[in-house]
């Protein structure tokens, strides 16, 4: 096993996979000669050239139409959105058509697209969302938000794979600061199972993408007192497992549910109504929900700062919910 | 305000301490007109049974809780007008009477109408209820709130979350406080079954005796064991639902007899005098007042003029502190007609009062207390009670001091006795009296038998010896 980076974990599962599968290609800005905004697909167009890794317009709308319509001729398209905020351009071909073509006609729709999403580097408003629950809410998508290296490799063939419209949430805070073991092999890792990122017996956290780190050392900083915390990572918010939160909260009987998106309608709702409406009578305190204010990501650092869930803010929510 | 706006009728706030009311009786149906302050329900508490007049006019749109049903202070129990509906503002605006002041104010802010705060209580009254206050408060701390999943494991091991040593916020006792106690040995008791025994083993003890579970762990702390269920009937049984007032009746009752030591002395009173002033006041008192001159009011009369001499007992123990005060505020217990009730109105500043006063004051507030018509005010804030139950001939009883206070004076039938009296030459002889016996029943932890004593002698005096230009 290679302990790669959470961005050369991605770039290694697409090129695994359009090394097994001449189905699979890329399309996206500056994908090809450039190797890509962030350098996922950087040696792409070398390996297997200008057909299966495509330079698009600026037109996110034109990416996913030609994916859909790809996808819909036995292709398995990979589009990449340059940043996720832009995926809005291409709201009406993955809502209205790519979601319910299986639906109305049918046909399977394949298609991939990657999404780096996510703030802390100080993107501003435009280049620093998270806009998962807004497609989660769309019946016939998937949304996938891996946190871990090896997720990111797993879950990215799965989604290549399920012949769905999936919508890849890659953290861009996550891309050169998160090293792990990877295994070289092909491999997948299943859409809708959660990962319990730490156990523990008090609380539990259910959380994904950058937030499991900020997780993990709100965890830490409790542990000296005596409070043990369980983190789960959903890996994916639709499916989500919702099993596996249950049987944690049923253990902890305390939840808190935490997310860098904003917090009014955010999946975190979801996952609260849910608990509180399948293991009420396991609940020893509120459910509590830790989420970006409802406003644009501001561009200056420390307002930044302010507005994505900091590891303070969260060890102050879980020790407010261990006192309870 | 739109003449079309909803008027929200809420359950009032009928005194401090009370918390919830049933709906006696709907005075309108649904879709009746009606005008504001005309009766619209009945309602009971366990202070007051009473009307409740209409927050404002209109069409009575929805009744929202049905007759025989208890709830909350608070809770919304019927809408007026509303679409189609007409109302006249300049009637909402009109002061409604105390009764329905939270109604009213609730009725002018519909939108604050699904999240009712309690009311601030006046100055006097809010000095007066503190105790019963923080005691509210102490309640509505974490301590007794007990989530959901400690309801569940304490159902499951037929363990009283109360007896929980609290960890969490507030005390409330957490998932984490009920496991550690449950594994530390409170083993569990039986949970009380669902249904009543079968009739077939009605020997059946409901707890088995300590002796019966000689494996328990060895200290285990005392556990609450679960009340029995109640019986059901039996032949020849019926059952009738208790009413709010019976049950506040019956938890007085108690609570008067776990906090006070009863004690009772009795005196006989020579009544003659008052019997003739009696009848001479009685066709004026009839005739120009509407109001019977009645053994009561006198002895209410004398009663009130001695307490002033008597602090203590018109006095009252709040903590380690006692209280005295320079006003009587006497309360008077009224049967309600149905016999099924008891309410004790309260003649406010009664040492202001005269005879006449006295007598008036009295038929107005026996009256509303059976007519159902007694602001909450009026049931509260008594320092001393009356109690007359010598009405159907009783000479003699020991009656139940109304909490927090120090005494109540039992008044009995006017019985015609040979008495031992002195004829002008100073020689005994025996003659006819009427004689009526006065009780007291005082709390001995702050009233001894000597001052009673003095006290019920006292009144004696002021009563056989009639003083008219000072009473």
């Amino acid at each position: 096993m290679a302990e790669l980076t959470y961005l050369q974990a991605i770039s290694d599962g697409l090129r695994t996979e359009m090394r097994r599968d001449k189905r699979v290609f890329v399309i996206g800005e500056d994908v090809g000669v450039y190797g890509g905004a962030f350098k996922v697909t950087l040696g792409f167009q070398e390996e297997f050239g200008h057909w299966r890794v495509m330079d698009a317009p600026l037109a996110e709308t034109a990416i996913v139409g030609a994916c859909t319509g790809a996808a819909i001729m036995g292709m398995r398209p990979v589009a990449e959105m340059q940043f996720a905020d832009f995926i809005s351009c291409a709201w009406d071909h993955l809502v209205t058509v790519a979601a319910k073509q299986r639906y109305r006609a049918g046909t399977p729709v394949p298609i991939t697209v990657r999404l780096p999403s996510g703030g802390g580097f100080s993107g501003g408003p435009f280049h620093s969302q998270n806009p998962e629950s807004s497609f989660a809410h769309i019946p016939g998508l998937k949304c996938v938000c891996p946190a871990t290296p090896e997720d990111a490799k797993g879950l990215l063939i799965s989604a290549i794979e399920d012949p769905n419209p999936v919508l890849y949430f890659e953290h861009k805070h996550l891309y050169r600061r998160i090293k792990g073991e990877v295994p070289e092999e092909r491999y997948t890792v299943p859409l809708g199972k959660a990962r319990t990122h730490r156990e523990g017996d008090d609380v539990t956290v259910v959380t994904w993408g950058a937030m499991v780190y900020t997780a993990d050392e709100a965890a830490q900083q409790l542990e000296p007192d005596g409070v043990s915390v369980e983190i789960i990572d959903l890996r994916t918010v639709m499916p989500w497992d919702k099993q596996a939160v249950l049987e944690s909260v049923r253990k902890t009987s305390k939840a808190l549910v935490l997310h860098e998106d904003t917090r009014t309608g955010g999946f975190g709702a979801e996952i609260a109504a849910t608990i509180a409406e399948e293991a009420f009578e396991e609940l020893d305190g509120p459910v509590k929900r830790i989420a970006a204010p409802d406003t644009p990501v501001p561009f200056s650092p420390p307002l930044e700062k302010a507005f994505i869930p900091q590891v303070d803010d969260v060890a102050a929510g879980l020790r407010e919910l261990a006192e309870y | 305000m739109a003449t079309t706006e909803a008027i929200d009728v809420v359950m009032p706030q009928m005194g401090v301490s009370v918390s919830e009311g049933t709906i006696t009786k709907w005075l309108k149906q649904q879709g009746e007109q009606v005008e504001a302050d005309e009766p619209l329900l009945e309602i009971s508490t366990d202070k007051v049974d009473t009307e409740v007049p209409s927050p404002g006019s209109g069409v009575l749109s929805e009744i929202l809780v049905q007759e025989g049903q208890t709830v909350d202070v608070g809770t919304k129990l019927a809408v007026i007008g509303g679409d189609g509906a007409s109302a006249q503002p300049a009637q909402q605006e009109a002061p409604p009477e105390p009764a329905t002041a939270e109604a009213a104010a609730e009725a002018e802010a519909p939108s604050s109408a699904e999240s009712p705060a309690p009311t601030a209580p006046p100055a006097q009254e809010q000095q007066e209820q503190e105790p019963a206050q923080a005691a509210q408060a102490a309640q509505s701390n974490g301590k007794t709130f007990v989530s959901p999943v400690v309801a569940k494991i304490a159902s499951e091991h037929g363990v009283d979350p109360s007896q929980v040593q609290g960890t969490g916020r507030g005390g409330r006792v957490t998932k984490k406080d009920i496991l550690n106690f449950i594994e530390s040995g409170a083993e569990a008791a039986p949970a009380a079954p669902p249904q009543p025994a079968p009739p077939a083993q009605p020997a059946a003890p409901p707890q088995p005796e300590p002796a019966a579970a000689p494996q328990a762990a060895a200290p285990a702390p005392p556990k609450p064991s679960p009340a029995p269920a109640p019986a059901a009937a039996q032949p020849g049984e019926s059952f009738e639902p208790m009413s709010a007032m019976r049950k506040g009746i019956a938890e007085h009752m108690r609570r008067s007899l776990d906090t006070s030591a009863h004690v009772t002395s009795a005196i006989e009173v020579d009544m003659s005098k008052v019997s003739a002033i009696r009848a001479k006041l009685k066709k004026e008192y009839q005739q120009s007042y509407g109001v019977n001159p009645t053994y009561l009011i006198f002895v209410a009369r004398a009663a009130t003029e001695t307490l002033r001499e008597y602090p203590w007992i018109n006095g009252e123990i709040r903590g380690d502190q006692i209280v005295t005060r320079s006003y009587v505020n006497l309360g008077f217990a009224v049967e309600l007609q149905d016999g099924k009730g008891l309410i004790v109105p309260v003649v406010k500043n009664a040492e202001t009062l005269n005879l006449l006063g006295m007598a008036k004051s009295v038929t107005d507030i026996a009256q509303r207390a059976r007519d159902k018509k007694l602001l909450p005010d009026e049931v509260q804030g008594g320092t001393f009670t009356i109690t007359n139950p010598g009405g159907y001939g009783t000479f003699h009883g020991t009656p139940v001091i109304s909490q927090p206070q120090a005494a109540i004076l039992g008044t009995y039938a006017v019985v015609k006795r040979p008495w031992v009296v002195q004829d002008d030459l100073g020689e005994d002889v025996i003659a006819i009296r009427p004689i009526m016996n006065l009780t007291l029943t005082y709390d001995h932890r702050l009233v001894d038998g000597a001052l009673a004593g003095r006290f019920l002698r006292d009144i004696r005096e002021k009563l056989e010896s009639w003083d008219e230009s000072a009473y």
